[in-house]
């Protein structure tokens, strides 16, 4: 296991990196470590921030200090069993309906494939969630099948409804809120990223692996009943 | 501890007919969830707002509105209630009287309460003796304003409920500033955690020229105008944490300090971040102000960190002390001055 790069923010923060580059063994190593320190916080830890290939260790500086939050982390090293756990498997609720999917045609047409075969690969990605970002809830999904994998529209697109299920590149995330994008929509959640409930206020913890399962028109339509998302 | 004055739990309602852009209920802040894409939010200028809140007996964290240079008018409807007027050098008018921005005062039914940007600053906390009746979210009435999550925009027309309100008649008067923080001094920021992708000119250029903010200036973050900060090459770093404070800056080399909504996370390479200790300041700075940065390493910034934070409690409980009635005033300092005797000038 190579040792990571630490980098001090300030006097609010230790950055911790594993690499440079986002591939599965990177990510791993932050997760382990995430989970590690939350089975072990730090004295003054504030809170831990994951991304992809690194993650902040953000901390009172009334109480530690970046070279205290160091140790621990290497503690933390140390000690992490090579094993990820605790991670559930969450069920994301979609329709793949065209009027909801305003770009799947598109999609289509440019993974040169049928719609219909551009939803059956979509449901057939291995997904997890490797950081949120963004926006609250805006859960960062890996795992996008390669003929799928589409750069960004040069445009952004005005008013995308809360609750779009977007794709770029490798990634894919559930919108928590109406907002312009990029990304290309393939459908629509019903299922609420934020809950609404205050024990476990966010549908997804990092690391979570995620499977979306397919709901007709109709269902979406009665699922939906004038509730709003989140 | 009753507080001298009336104690009437009573509700008091205040009508908004006008609120400018970017006015927003604010509590301390919403802390601990940025893991999950939610930034703290809170108050732009934390210490005016919690200051603004002790003066009245109210918790620092408690929920105040915070208002921006768009301005304010509000009425009271009903109650009587003590407010105050906390931060940047605004101008307020309650009926026929003009206070200064820092100020504690009474409002009654019928009194309209304007607030309008004056001589600087951008952000000012009206604070309201009592309980502020607006929605949370995740235990926080903070407003995300991307979102509108937490208590939400203050707008035009609005009804504001404020319950379990206070007369503080013993805290009347000026709101006493922490001189300090007026001083026209560089903001201190340590490099990194991405300056290894800047060309040395880039940081020269940081640390050694004057920039300006521009108008593209909202809760989010603040965008800079001045020399370009090149970046070594137009690299996509992968997407990573971004703390408030943190200076990204995009492909065409303009730098943007992260502020109170700031994403979580973003792919762009902060070249610097500012301390803790000067972001207040800095977010009370106008657009075209210009703005100077001094490096600190970063244990000298968590020496400032912790120094700061002792100012700031001391200050807080200072300004929490009621300083009694008009007339007690007069009578303390008649005694304080007795007392001081002979060789005081």
């Amino acid at each position: 296991m190579t040792q990571p790069r630490f980098v001090p923010v300030a006097d609010q923060a230790l950055l911790v990196e594993f690499g440079q580059t986002v591939d599965d063994e990177t990510n791993l190593s932050v997760q382990m470590l995430d989970q590690a320190l939350a089975r072990t916080p730090p004295e003054g830890l504030i809170e831990v921030v994951p991304a992809f290939v690194n993650l902040v260790v953000v901390f009172d500086p009334t109480l530690t200090d970046h070279g205290a939050i160091q140790q621990e982390v290497l503690a933390c090293l140390d000690e992490r069993s090579e094993q990820i756990g605790n991670n559930t498997v969450r069920d994301v609720e979609v329709c793949y309906d065209a009027e909801l999917a305003p770009d799947l045609e598109d999609i289509a047409r440019q993974a040169g494939m049928s719609s219909e075969a551009v939803i059956n690969a979509h449901l057939a990605g291995d997904f997890h969630v490797v950081m949120y970002g963004f926006a609250p809830g805006y859960a960062y999904m890996a795992g996008v099948p390669e003929a799928l994998h589409l750069p960004r529209k040069t445009a952004a697109v005005r008013d995308v409804p809360e609750g779009s299920l977007l794709i770029a590149g490798p990634q894919c995330l559930v919108s928590t809120i109406c907002m312009p994008t990029g990304w290309w929509r393939i459908g629509r959640a019903t299922t609420p990223i934020l809950t609404g409930d205050s024990q476990k206020p966010f549908l997804f913890d990092v690391g979570d692996p995620v499977r979306f399962k397919r709901i007709s028109r109709s269902e979406f339509d009665e699922s939906r009943g004038g509730k709003p998302h989140g | 501890m009753k507080a001298v004055g009336g104690n009437r739990m009573a509700d008091a309602v205040f009508k908004v007919h006008f609120a400018g852009p970017l006015i927003s209920f604010q509590d301390g802040g919403r802390f601990g969830h940025m893991r999950f894409g939610v930034p703290a939010s809170g108050p732009m200028d934390r210490l005016s707002h919690a200051a603004g809140n002790v003066v009245l007996g109210n918790e620092a964290a408690a929920t105040s509105i915070e208002i921006s240079m768009g301005g304010i008018v509000l009425e009271c409807v009903s109650g009587t209630v003590s407010l105050s007027l906390n931060g940047g050098g605004f101008d307020v008018r309650v009926g026929d009287q003009t206070y200064t921005s820092r100020s504690v005062f009474n409002v009654s039914p019928g009194d309209k309460v304007t607030v309008r940007a004056g001589g600087w600053g951008s952000w000012c906390y009206l604070g309201f003796a009592g309980h502020v009746d607006v929605p949370s979210w995740l235990s926080s009435t903070a407003t995300h304003t991307m979102s509108g999550f937490g208590g939400g925009m203050v707008q035009s027309g609005q009804t504001i409920t404020i319950k379990e309100t206070r007369v503080e008649e013993s805290r009347i008067g000026e709101i006493a500033s922490l001189t300090e923080d007026l001083a026209e001094k560089p903001i201190r920021l340590c490099l990194g955690p991405q300056d290894q992708h800047f060309h040395a000119s880039a940081i020269a250029a940081l640390l050694g020229e004057t920039f300006q903010l521009t108008d593209a200036y909202d809760r989010m973050g603040a965008r800079l105008s001045g020399s370009a900060l090149e970046l070594k090459d137009a690299l996509s770093i992968p997407s990573e944490p971004i703390l408030r404070g943190s200076i990204q800056v995009a492909g065409d080399g303009v730098p943007t300090v992260l502020l109170a909504d700031h994403q979580t996370t973003g792919g762009y390479p902060k070249i610097a971040t500012v301390v803790s200790a000067d972001l207040d300041r800095l977010a009370q700075k106008r657009a075209r102000d210009s703005i100077s940065f001094e490096q600190v390493s970063a244990q000298e910034a968590v020496v400032i960190a912790r120094s700061k934070a002792l100012q700031m409690k001391t200050y807080l409980q200072e300004m929490a002390v009621p300083r009694g009635t008009l007339l007690e005033r007069l009578m303390r300092e008649n005694l304080i001055s007795g007392a001081v005797g002979p060789g005081a000038d």
